[in-house]
């Protein structure tokens, strides 16, 4: 494997460590992993496996102990917090299980927050917000304070939010673990509709549905992949159901 | 009832011992409020010793009768001069001394006293060189009055750098200063620039426009101020013979003026600090409560009232006010000494200072008033908090500002996060724009004054004008009251960053996710101070210069703009260098693990 503009996401004996000497905990264990552009990949696991930590070190958020890990043909270990800043703004967008919206301000507002963090001028990036409350089907809602709406919407703004700089990659992070069924079953229409575009996604989940409608499903356990599924569904599958897969390994 | 006493016993010692550097900041800024109104208390009546040792020392007259004279030229009668001699032998006289020949007491003008680096006019006594029976002045430095030799009042000879066998002349006459000295029978400078010489030198310095005329010191058998006030009303006849008197206790009173002036801005400084610590307490108690939101759902869920809570919020506040009132009680009566000295025109040292029942009272009221307003709205929030959501743990609601967050939309980056967040927290941003004001209204004030004296100084030489020594001793005063309002606005700064970095933890860490930078977020944290800090600066300096018109009696012109721009901006850059580093410390951690931490 290597960065052509194919991989969006390079990495190779990724470890991440907490603490030290007998306290020490290793989140990520040697982990290789490729993500194409327009590719789906679920990463399914127990808690505590180092799903999330491979998705805060993708997303930016935090940075690896050890490995290569490359994001849009950036190194992630070797940039600045302010390049990691600029890195998290333009190319990645973030979906949060516990929706991390901001309180006071409605769904519109924190739909553009990020494009003004960007330097969106604030008619545009109301427009933007406008546009993407309308595909999240939203509209509606657009002044709403998030304590107005469902889990299921807040989620709905949470990923509008999340496409506001137009990133290359969307990464959820257990997108309906706090959404009841009917809720879940909306967001993942949403980003199986955004997959379909060509969206590349990362979703770390439990959800076997949510992973059914990945390209490929990978399997962590202590840190480290133990297993990984080439899904045939993917977005073109049946919601809910394991479709037609092979195992790759 | 006792069990439930002990149980409020328990959280606050627990809650201090967790909580050790708050609580220690709440003690300090209620006790500098009552330190500075005990001490201001503790003044009162610390000259009346000095003054009496003063009248002990020099056989101070009870009263001092000045004769008559001719209200248009100023010329003394033999039936002036004849009225006054008859005041020596009036019944209740017990001793005097006099008439003594006075010049310059008469008119604006006074004979004119040239030194090396002084032009003023003075009044000046004629005295025998030999000991008087009543105001024999007290030579503290060189020798008493010769030909050709004259003693400055000590007051005087201060406030005009006067030295010993210092040359001057006197309406062009030649003398020598060969003492200083102290007397009961006038007040000091500025309210007289006295100097003895002997009769004959006197009355050469009559002119026509400043003629002699004459003063007696009376001792009476009764010094009562009842007595000395019934003599000289006997005495006051409203004829233009009839003598002026001067009572001991008028004399008394004008030299406590320096104390009134410094008591005039120790109450004031009270105010200050009093709101001041009021703004501090209401931050750092407000704070309190978001960090103890799950003990107060423990409380509730184990069956404690409303009424419980609150309590247990104000028994800890309470017990700490007064601790405080206790500390600043002290702290202000120990102070005294060091401001109580008595000025150059006394000799002797200040009494104790009073320490009573009222004194306490006052400044445990004041320590008590401070805690219960400033805990009053915590307390009741915490008792109306909804127990589910107060054991999650949840934060409060923020609230939202339609107006401020549109604006906010329009700005850079970090004053749109700063600007968003003091739009949460309304409450605390004027609670940080008051202390901020009041601060600046104290430093303002004492440039102000500090300006003022620097004029008058400026004018010495050629105007002849002396400053008042109350005024650079107040100034002293003000200025300690003011680097104590500096000192508990620092801290109430640093308290409310770290209040406001807690409380946008989560919004800080999810605004990083989206692509802010750290700087970003850092700066708009430091924003979220610095952007109610800036009007309460400005609001201060009108605040400032009011107060300065107020206290800096006799005191004119202002310090220049550039002062006063600099005190503002310089709060501002203060308070923006003092927030940085809690906002630096709360984003240290990264990004992740506070997304984790506050997910929920």
């Amino acid at each position: 494997m290597n960065d052509s503009p194919a991989v969006l996401v390079h990495a190779k004996g990724l470890r991440k460590d907490y603490g030290s000497g007998e306290g020490l905990v290793r989140a990520l264990d040697m982990v290789d992993l490729d993500v194409n552009r327009g590719e789906a990949v679920a990463v399914m696991g127990p808690s505590g496996c180092g799903k999330s930590t491979l998705l805060h070190m993708i997303g930016g958020l935090d940075r690896p102990s050890a490995g290569e890990l490359s994001v849009a043909g950036r190194r992630v270990g070797e940039l600045s917090e302010r390049a990691l800043a600029h890195l998290r703004r333009d190319e990645i967008g973030f979906v949060f299980q516990a929706f991390h919206l901001i309180d006071e301000l409605t769904a519109e507002e924190n739909v553009e927050l990020p494009a003004l963090l960007a330097g969106c001028t604030p008619g545009e990036a109301r427009a933007r917000a406008t546009a993407l409350l309308e595909q999240v089907d939203l509209a509606d809602r657009a002044r709403h304070l998030p304590s107005m709406l469902s889990g299921g919407q807040r989620q709905r703004v949470a990923i509008a939010r999340a496409l506001a700089n137009d990133p290359a990659i969307v990464l959820a992070d257990e997108p309906t673990g706090n959404l009841d069924s009917a809720a879940a079953f909306e967001v993942l229409g949403l980003l199986e509709g955004l997959h379909a575009n060509g969206l590349t996604l990362v979703i770390v989940t439990h959800d076997e549905r949510i992973a059914a409608t990945a390209d490929r499903l990978i399997s962590m356990r202590d840190g480290a992949f133990v297993d990984e599924t080439r899904l045939t569904g993917g977005s073109r599958g049946n919601l809910g159901t394991f479709a037609d897969w092979e195992r790759l390994s | 009832m006792r069990g439930r006493a002990l149980l409020l016993g328990r959280l606050a010692a627990s809650d201090l011992r967790h909580h050790a550097a708050q609580a220690v900041l709440l003690v300090v800024a209620i006790a500098s409020a009552t330190a500075v109104l005990t001490l201001a208390f503790a003044l009162n009546g610390v000259n009346t010793n000095p003054y009496q040792q003063t009248m002990a020392a020099t056989k101070g007259p009870d009263v001092v009768a000045q004769n008559g004279f001719d209200p248009y030229n100023g010329v003394t009668s033999p039936a002036d001069l004849a009225a006054l001699e008859a005041l020596d032998h009036a019944g209740g006289v017990a001793a005097h001394s006099g008439p003594y020949p006075i010049v310059g007491d008469t008119g604006p003008v006074g004979p004119v006293m040239r030194s090396t680096d002084l032009v003023t006019s003075v009044q000046v006594e004629g005295r025998e060189p030999g000991v008087a029976a009543v105001d024999q002045p007290e030579v503290t430095d060189g020798t008493w009055i010769r030909p050709g030799g004259v003693v400055v009042e000590r007051s005087f000879a201060e406030a005009a750098n006067l030295r010993l066998r210092q040359a001057i002349t006197l309406n062009g006459h030649p003398f020598k200063v060969v003492g200083f000295a102290v007397t009961a029978a006038f007040g000091g400078f500025p309210g007289t620039s006295l100097i003895w010489a002997t009769e004959p030198a006197t009355r050469s310095l009559a002119t026509k426009a400043d003629p002699l005329t004459y003063i007696s010191n009376l001792r009476l058998s009764d010094a009562s101020p009842r007595a000395v006030d019934a003599f000289i009303n006997a005495h006051s006849s409203g004829s233009e013979s009839s003598p002026f008197f001067t009572s001991w206790t008028q004399v008394a009173y004008g030299d406590a003026s320096f104390l009134r002036t410094d008591q005039a801005f120790l109450f004031t400084g009270t105010v200050l600090l009093g709101v001041l610590a009021l703004a501090s307490v209401a931050v750092l108690v407000g704070g309190r409560l978001a960090e103890s939101t799950r003990r107060v759902g423990l409380l509730k869920a184990v069956g404690g009232a409303p009424g419980v809570v609150a309590a247990a919020f104000l028994t800890e506040n309470l017990f700490l006010a007064l601790v405080a009132a206790l500390a600043g009680l002290l702290a202000g009566w120990g102070a005294a000494p060091l401001i109580s000295k008595p000025e150059a025109d006394l000799v002797g040292a200040p009494g104790a200072p009073p320490l009573t029942l009222a004194m306490a009272g006052v400044a445990v009221g004041v320590a008590l008033v401070v805690a219960l307003a400033s805990t009053l709205v915590p307390a009741i929030r915490a008792a109306r908090m909804n127990t589910v959501s107060a054991l999650a743990d949840a934060p409060r609601l923020p609230k939202r500002r339609d107006s401020l967050i549109r604006l906010s939309r329009k700005l850079p980056v970090p004053a749109l996060i700063g600007l968003r967040l003091v739009a949460r927290r309304p409450r605390r941003a004027i609670l940080s724009a008051a202390s901020i004001a009041v601060t600046v209204m104290g430093v303002v004030a004492a440039l102000a004054i500090h300006a003022g004296v620097e004029h008058k100084l400026a004018h010495l030489g050629s105007s002849g004008g002396l400053v008042n020594p109350d005024i650079p001793r107040a100034e002293q005063v003000l200025t300690a009251i003011t680097i104590s309002l500096i000192t508990l606005a620092a801290l109430t700064a640093t308290f409310a960053a770290m209040a406001t970095v807690l409380d946008a933890r989560r919004a800080s860490a999810v605004t990083l996710a989206l692509g802010a930078t750290p700087e970003q977020v850092r700066t708009g944290l430091v924003m979220a101070q610095v952007i109610p800090a800036l009007p309460g600066a400005i609001l201060g300096l009108p605040l400032g210069i009011g107060l300065y018109e107020v206290a800096g009696r006799h005191l004119y012109g202002l310090p220049p703009a550039g002062w006063l721009a600099a005190a503002v901006l310089g709060t501002v850059l203060v308070v923006a260098a003092l927030t940085s580093v809690p906002a630096r410390i709360g984003l240290r951690r990264p990004v992740a693990e506070m997304l984790q931490t506050e997910a929920g």
